[in-house]
């Protein structure tokens, strides 16, 4: 393929253009800021020219063409605002506006409207349509997206984005002529994880966002550039505000990250900061009595509490959703005083060969090169919950090269895209079946199996699915093995590791993370890990991981934006553990129950939004950004709080002016390193996980983490959560139901009392016959899973 | 550990006389383009059902392997199509009111069924023998104006008479009253409604 490419020539509005023959006209005018009039037309989505509204004169061309479909060709002349291109789409505008009703005072898009700026720039001051409007019924399509379809202009941008980005059709273009009405036909909400992004794409009011209708106008609001918080892509959004208070969140362009989508988790979170259980100043706990005091009173006790205890006896515990100036200066301060025991890996169980890490959990990649590669294996993901945006780009090389996608994974997952094969076998067997898989690859390669791998890997047996996953592997140009949240959580997570670090070695593939947080990377950049300092620098004493801290109780503990119950994997033990602590202290924006009966001095911080920072995400790209709210009542930046800690703990290098001084501090450290080497050696014995003891009613829980439960903000998001009670409760298939004799009725309410370990839960059953037989699933972060234990466990149903 | 390559099987609720039909459409298709066969299936489920469930749409759309509201969209595009359980008549008598058969005295060829089968424009006969179709859209059959469908065949140069005649064959065999009954119904109007010129 030669490098040049071949451009054509083309003049519009007598400008001569270059083009790439066979572009859309509308394609290449909008490259040089020509503007077409458009609203059916999204350069993301597929040419529909159902809008007529972009007609251009073309010359030679007895009618006007529509830009959007209309390719260049050598020679093309074009003019797109003559009198006979003006007269066109003056007239589609008063067609389009036959049945559109004028009331915009009172619509949520009134002021950002593409209809409503388009007809004042091309539309004509009156209309030769004097009868009667048509009025639409509207629809209930669930708890994020509000429907009023009289607005509707039948563009079907809604229609073919579900079809083209969302990979699921759930709205449809109903009836015929006139009458044409979007809708889902029956009454069913919206369930893709993107379906927010027809509100952003939609060019009227027809669809709005519901958890923010009707409180402000568009020209009211303040527009914050900010990068949202849940999952390691780190997708670009706005967000706006009205008299400092949130209001709405939408998509930011970025090509090389989201190009101009979010999920709907990143999108409807911002709830979650106006929560009822915001804290509101700083409070001590004496004698078992909350009491409110000063900043001054609080950090100096804090500073008191940090002296009096053992270095070795602190433990420190951090969200990976925490900023990387905070994570950083939690850990600059905490190591300064002598405290090792730091981590922010919460829900990890197996730290075995944690000095193999590389820098931090790389993707591998650039997330766009996601779209190039041919065969992928996703070990323990659920990736189109967990990362929407990385399944996007899955879906994208599915979609344009047939890339091959294998899954092992402890349950069947729905894909929105055709999935090679899917591996499914239980928590404890996943292991077996990726083994085999690693088995297969050495009989490929003919490499020598490492000792610590070697007892497993003899043991299993090799299928024909392992030998073709390893081929394809092998044979693709571009493959990749990918590590989801699953498999972190997952009790063999180091099994599983060099499992996929070996079969990666072995087929030429490239081993990759899928980072769990936004700033799950940073926080191992920031040294938020017991056996390393900022920027991967050695330690002289290993501290102790999240499962040691808490299994060997730690008597004081400093928490940031962390809620044990909710954010480690076995609830059961952190509530014991927080419980047993001589004191707790929680730099935190929330106060929940159970926080107000395990802490002992709580600091109010400033909730994502009130605050500066930067999240790096799974690639290694840094993006800081700016608060754009208030602090809620006394709250502070926690990245000030822990400034001013290290001022009253005396520590030197406390000086920051800024967020931003703190963060270039790190950034020097770090040394502007974006790649890692994931490869590493694989040495050692590997976990080997024992078997369940399977009496009647044990089965083994698949608890990984729920859609909208992954952290302290997303989990207080009303419209998220109520969008989906399906997260808290437990499912199994219906010949396990059978087997154990539980009655099953038609009430979808119905409770069954669930029991791991001492504690029992009630909680609503549901069938799913995706579940393997012998499991559950009971989802990690839920109200009932603060109750249990670890995520991957025996569970009992015992009525 | 068990392989699974596509979603959970689940047994359809279509008809074995609906599945061969299906089968047959989707033979006559490349088999990447499976939704082709969809206006073929919804013929063959409207055959056996005289009306689209909901719940034969979406045995249809897992059978074709396309969305369930791709079906919906087609379904609710055509006329030929009746998605209203009501609408499931043994029997369907649409009458073409478009301009030419208007003009040709179609009109009183929908007040001579209503009234002889006592149902509205719309409705189906309480036994279920017949639908009567709201306002169907042109057929383009205008040189044999008025003229109407009865079962999506067309019958042209309509009389009262014919109309008569045509709807009684339709109707099952019954016991002498009831045949006296519908035979005095049908006396009252047997003449031809327009004076016919041309025709034939």
């Amino acid at each position: 393929m030669s490098d040049k490419i071949e451009t054509i020539k083309i003049t519009v509005d007598g400008k001569e253009l270059e083009a790439k023959p066979g572009a859309m006209l509308i394609e290449v005018t909008d490259q040089v800021g020509i503007h077409i009039p458009r609203f059916c037309y999204h350069k993301k989505l597929t040419v529909s020219a159902n809008c007529r509204m972009c007609l251009v004169e073309v010359e030679k061309a007895p009618k006007p063409m529509p830009a959007c479909a209309t390719p260049v060709t050598e020679g093309m002349t074009v003019w797109t605002r003559s009198e006979k291109a003006l007269t066109a789409q003056k007239d589609t505008m008063e067609f389009l506006l036959i049945n559109h009703p004028l009331d915009c005072p009172i619509c949520d898009q009134g002021g950002e409207c593409e209809l409503q700026d388009l007809s004042v720039a091309f539309g004509g001051s009156s209309s030769n349509y004097h009868e009667v409007k048509r009025v639409v019924v509207d629809k209930n399509i669930g708890e994020l997206v509000s429907t009023e379809l009289t607005r509707c202009i039948q563009c079907m941008r809604c229609v073919r984005f579900g079809e083209e980005i969302a990979g699921m059709r759930e709205l449809g273009a109903m009836g015929r002529g006139d009458r044409v009405e979007i809708g889902t036909f029956v009454q069913k909400s919206l369930s893709s994880e993107l379906s927010g992004n027809i509100i952003d794409i939609c060019p009227v009011g027809a669809l709005t966002a519901k958890p923010s209708r009707f409180t402000s106008r568009a020209w009211e609001m303040m527009q914050t550039a900010a990068v949202a918080s849940h999952d390691c892509v780190g997708s670009n959004t706005h967000i706006h505000t009205f008299k400092k208070k949130l209001v709405r969140v939408i998509a930011g362009d970025n090509e090389a990250i989201n190009e101009c989508w979010i999920s709907d988790r990143d999108r409807f979170s911002y709830q979650g900061i106006e929560s009822k259980d915001r804290a509101e100043v700083p409070m001590i706990k004496k004698d078992g009595n909350w009491k409110r005091v000063s900043w001054e009173d609080a950090l100096n006790a804090v500073a008191e509490k940090l002296k009096a205890a053992h270095p070795d006896n602190i433990g420190v515990l951090a969200s990976p959703r925490a900023t990387i100036e905070e994570l950083y200066l939690l850990q600059k301060s905490m190591r300064a005083i002598g405290v090792n025991s730091l981590d922010h890996r919460l829900r990890q169980t197996d730290f075995n060969q944690q000095e193999s890490m590389g820098l931090f959990p790389w993707l591998g990649m650039s997330l766009s090169d996601i779209e190039a590669q041919d065969a992928m294996l996703l070990v323990g993901s659920n990736v189109r919950k967990e990362q929407p945006m990385i399944n996007h780009r899955i879906r994208n090389a599915v979609n344009n090269q047939a890339a091959k996608v294998f899954t092992v994974n402890p349950r069947h997952l729905e894909f929105n895209y055709p999935v090679e094969l899917q591996f499914v076998s239980d928590p404890l067997e996943m292991v077996n079946t990726l083994a085999g898989v690693a088995a297969a690859s050495f009989k490929i390669s003919k490499a020598t199996i490492p000792a610590g791998l070697k007892d497993l890997l003899n043991a299993v047996e090799v299928t024909a699915e392992s030998k073709s996953l390893a081929k394809t592997l092998k044979d693709a140009e571009n493959a990749v093995v990918f590590l989801g949240s699953i498999a972190v959580q997952h009790p063999g997570y180091s099994t599983l590791r060099a499992l996929s670090s070996v079969i990666a070695d072995n087929t030429g593939a490239t081993l990759g993370y899928f980072a769990e947080s936004a700033n799950t990377v940073g926080a191992w950049l920031a040294g938020m890990v017991p056996h390393r300092t900022q920027a991967g620098g050695v330690v002289e004493e290993v501290g102790k991981s999240t499962a040691q801290m808490l299994d060997k109780g730690m008597n004081t503990f400093v928490l940031l934006d962390v809620e044990p119950s909710f954010d480690c994997d076995d609830a059961v033990l952190a509530n014991e553990t927080m419980k047993v602590a001589d004191c707790v202290i929680s730099i935190s924006p929330y106060l929940s129950g159970s926080m107000l009966e395990q802490a002992d001095i709580i600091l109010p911080s400033a909730a994502y939004t009130e605050t500066s920072g930067t999240f790096v995400n799974a690639e290694g790209v840094w993006q800081s950004f700016n608060a754009a709210s208030q602090s809620y009542e006394e709250a502070r930046p926690a990245w000030k709080i822990l400034r001013v800690l290290g001022n009253v703990l005396g520590l030197d290098g406390f000086d920051y002016v800024s967020s931003s001084d703190v963060r270039d501090e790190l950034k020097k450290a770090c040394g502007g390193v974006s790649e890692v080497n994931n490869s590493f050696e694989v040495v050692g014995i590997y976990t080997t996980l024992d078997k369940l003891a399977v009496t009647n009613n044990v089965l083994q829980r698949i608890g990984e983490v729920a859609e909208f439960c992954g952290d302290a903000l997303v989990r207080r998001a009303e419209a998220l959560q109520k969008s989906a009670p399906q997260q808290d409760a437990i499912q199994l298939n219906s010949a396990e139901v059978t087997r154990m004799g539980l009655q099953v009725s038609l009430d979808e309410n119905q409770l069954v009392d669930v029991k791991q370990g001492v504690e029992t839960v009630s909680m609503p059953l549901i069938l799913n016959d995706a579940i393997p037989d012998g499991c559950v699933l009971l989802a990690s972060g839920t109200e009932s899973s603060s109750l249990l234990g670890s995520a991957f466990g025996s569970v009992e149903i015992t009525s | 550990m068990f392989v699974d390559n596509n979603s959970l099987e689940s047994v359809t609720i279509l008809t074995e006389h609906e599945l061969h039909e299906i089968d047959g459409w989707l033979k006559r298709f490349p088999e990447d383009q499976r939704q082709s066969a969809l206006l073929g299936a919804l013929r063959a489920v409207m055959h056996e059902d005289h009306y689209l469930s909901y719940e034969k749409m979406d045995a249809v759309a897992e059978y074709l392997g396309i969305p369930k509201v791709a079906v919906y969209e087609v379904a609710s595009f055509y006329s030929m199509y009746e998605m209203d359980e009501k609408a499931a008549g043994k029997n369907t008598i649409a009458v073409c009111t478009n301009i030419s058969c208007m003009l040709n005295g179609s009109d009183k060829i929908v007040k001579h069924i209503e009234s002889k089968l006592g149902i509205k424009h719309g409705e189906t006969t309480p036994d279920g023998e017949f639908y009567f179709k709201i306002e169907e859209e042109c057929l383009a059959a205008c040189c044999g104006a008025p003229m109407m469908q009865l079962n999506h065949v067309y019958h042209e140069h309509l009389t009262l008479s014919k109309v008569d005649e045509l709807l009684d064959t339709c109707l099952p065999k019954r016991s002498d009253d009831d045949v006296g009954e519908s035979e005095s119904a049908a006396v009252k109007s047997t003449d031809s409604i327009v004076d016919k010129k041309g025709g034939k």
